[in-house]
């Protein structure tokens, strides 16, 4: 057993795990066209939820925070880009790709403003109070995401609302008969691309030091003469300004959103944080490619199961590594 | 004049009070070693000192200033270094990482470097290395490092020699003479050998107050009261 275990990882161990659920699938699926284009639709997936996850991941693992509220900034970031993308319709529309990417990156930058200046908020008048009491955490930031979705409720209205796309990611790839959609492309590029910011951030600076150092002692952190709660309203704004970036690209994705997007994702969400392993980026990116690509192929090979996926997922990976696939170092 | 004064201190940890009336004053350079019991209350008068718990009622003074309300990281600032009893690396942080962070400005005093590449050979052979693969003596080495990579008034110190092996031991005192020829230590600890091996002067806390305070010298040549202050029978 032991030597199975240092080949695995020789051979790159729980970051394997991805290629190996990718490659079962591909012996069951069978076709080759549908099974590129699950895991393209998976990657894509995945890299939303990590945009969604990453923040809380961070969040809960350096501040011990269980903030149920953190879906409520996927909400009004998808709200928020729905509507700023509504509002430029006409540069949407317009052949000028220029004018697409900047309704898009308008529509992305008001969602992250509006997570930085709510988690600032948030952080400070919600959360600041019930720090070390999980109990209270759990009930006021319950109570913080079912405000938010009576106020998104209010200001959107209880229909659903459609998000328009820049004309420049409509359409798919045909590559042969394998057919991907641009969006999906898109979604997985940015993913990584804030996935690369991030580590980069976390392992090359000395705030990421800060904050690295913060998750696994952060008394000690504050016996070397830093004021780590200062970090975490950085942290958590940054955590917030993640997930309303999460929300907008998920927006995109739907095409058609509802108040309830929050809730719904906060399943997800915690079900990736918990099994990538808490305060690791890491072990968020493998928990969310691995939700991502499981929910597209057992959507594809057994329906039936398909709701039951993260969860069926999540129960292994936790009774395989209790800690989650990458937890950060406590 | 004393580099530290703590006044009537009094420590609760939730409802239960461990300090009752630590009242001390550390003077400036050597090692001056705080003895004492399990639960007696020497780390709590440590944490207190550092602000991670809170003292009230009671006073802390340093170099004359109040710092008994300042927050952690300001006391920290005032170049006061805390090695705690489990000492407090960052496992998921390498060896350089983990010094780095204790550094003002983010860099490294090459002379400092050198000087505790000196005292912790070990400590340039693992450079790269995650904290969490080191023995339980390189991180207690590393601790130590973190302690003195800047120039600190007052180091204070929880159990260094716990767990370690006795030729560690032995490095560590050679690392603790030379590092009081510049800083104050304030060392807590149990080992009496190593402990009278350093100190210059002492003090014993007993359920939570200072129960004697002296010289080394005259608390070593004193069995009887070490009997009575620091055997377990007592």
């Amino acid at each position: 057993m032991q030597q199975i275990n240092d080949f695995a990882g020789r051979l790159g161990g729980v970051y394997l795990l991805p290629v190996v659920v990718a490659a079962l699938a591909f012996v069951m699926i069978g076709a080759p066209s549908s099974w590129v284009t699950l895991t393209v639709a998976g990657l894509a997936m995945g890299m939303m939820i990590f945009l969604m996850a990453s923040g809380l991941s961070l969040v809960f693992g350096l501040m011990d925070v269980l903030n149920f509220g953190h879906s409520a900034f996927v909400s009004f970031g998808a709200f928020i880009a729905a509507s700023v993308l509504a509002w430029l319709s006409g540069w949407l529309e317009a052949d000028a790709v220029s004018l697409n990417i900047a309704a898009l990156f308008l529509a992305f930058g008001a969602a992250i403003l509006f997570g930085l200046v709510a988690g600032w908020f948030f952080e400070t008048v919600i959360v600041k109070p019930v720090y070390k009491d999980h109990l209270r955490q759990i009930l006021i930031t319950m109570g913080a995401l079912i405000v938010a979705e009576q106020m998104i409720l209010a200001i959107w209205g209880g229909t659903p609302v459609s998000v328009p796309r820049p004309e420049f990611l409509e359409g798919s790839l045909l590559i042969g008969d394998i057919t991907i959609e641009i969006y999906r492309i898109f979604a997985f590029l940015l993913g990584l691309g804030v996935y690369a910011a991030l580590y980069l951030t976390l392992n090359r600076t000395r705030i990421g030091l800060l904050i690295r150092a913060g998750v696994e002692n952060r008394e000690m952190v504050e016996a070397l003469g830093f004021r780590v709660d200062r970090l975490f309203v950085a942290v958590f704004m940054l955590g917030s300004a993640l997930a309303a970036l999460g929300g907008a690209m998920w927006a995109g994705y739907e095409t058609l959103i509802t108040p309830a997007l929050g809730a719904e994702m906060m399943i997800v969400v915690f079900i990736v944080v918990i099994i990538g392993g808490l305060g690791s980026i890491q072990g968020t990116l493998l928990g969310a490619i691995m939700v991502g690509l499981m929910a597209n192929y057992i959507g594809y090979l057994a329906p039936k199961l398909a709701l039951a996926s993260n969860m069926i997922l999540m129960v292994a990976i936790l009774l395989w590594r209790p800690n989650g696939l990458k937890p950060a170092v406590k | 004049m004393s580099l530290l004064t703590l006044n009537g201190m009094k420590t609760n940890i939730g409802q239960y009070a461990v300090l009752h009336d630590v009242t001390l004053d550390v003077p400036e350079g050597g090692v001056f070693v705080l003895l004492g019991r399990n639960g007696a209350g020497k780390t709590t008068t440590l944490r207190s000192i550092m602000g991670l718990w809170q003292p009230s009622p009671g006073s802390v003074l340093f170099k004359g200033q109040d710092i008994t309300a300042m927050h952690t990281a300001d006391i920290a600032r005032l170049d006061i270094a805390f090695v705690p009893e489990n000492m407090g690396v960052f496992g998921g942080l390498t060896v350089e990482e983990n010094l780095i962070l204790a550094t003002a400005k983010g860099r490294f005093d090459p002379a400092r470097l050198k000087r505790i590449y000196e005292l912790f050979p070990a400590l340039e052979t693992f450079w790269t290395k995650q904290a969490w693969s080191l023995s339980g003596g390189q991180k207690q080495m590393l601790a130590v490092a973190r302690a003195i990579i800047e120039p600190r008034a007052l180091i204070l110190i929880d159990e260094p020699t716990k767990g370690l092996a006795p030729a560690i031991v032995d490095a560590m005192a050679d690392a603790f003479r030379e590092i009081a020829q510049n800083t104050t230590i304030l060392l807590v600890e149990q080992n009496f050998e190593f402990a009278k091996s350093l100190g210059r002067d002492m003090a014993v806390i007993d359920d939570g107050r200072i129960a004697h305070s002296g010289t080394m010298a005259d608390f070593a040549a004193d069995t009887a009261l070490q009997d009575r202050l620091l055997s377990l029978s007592a």
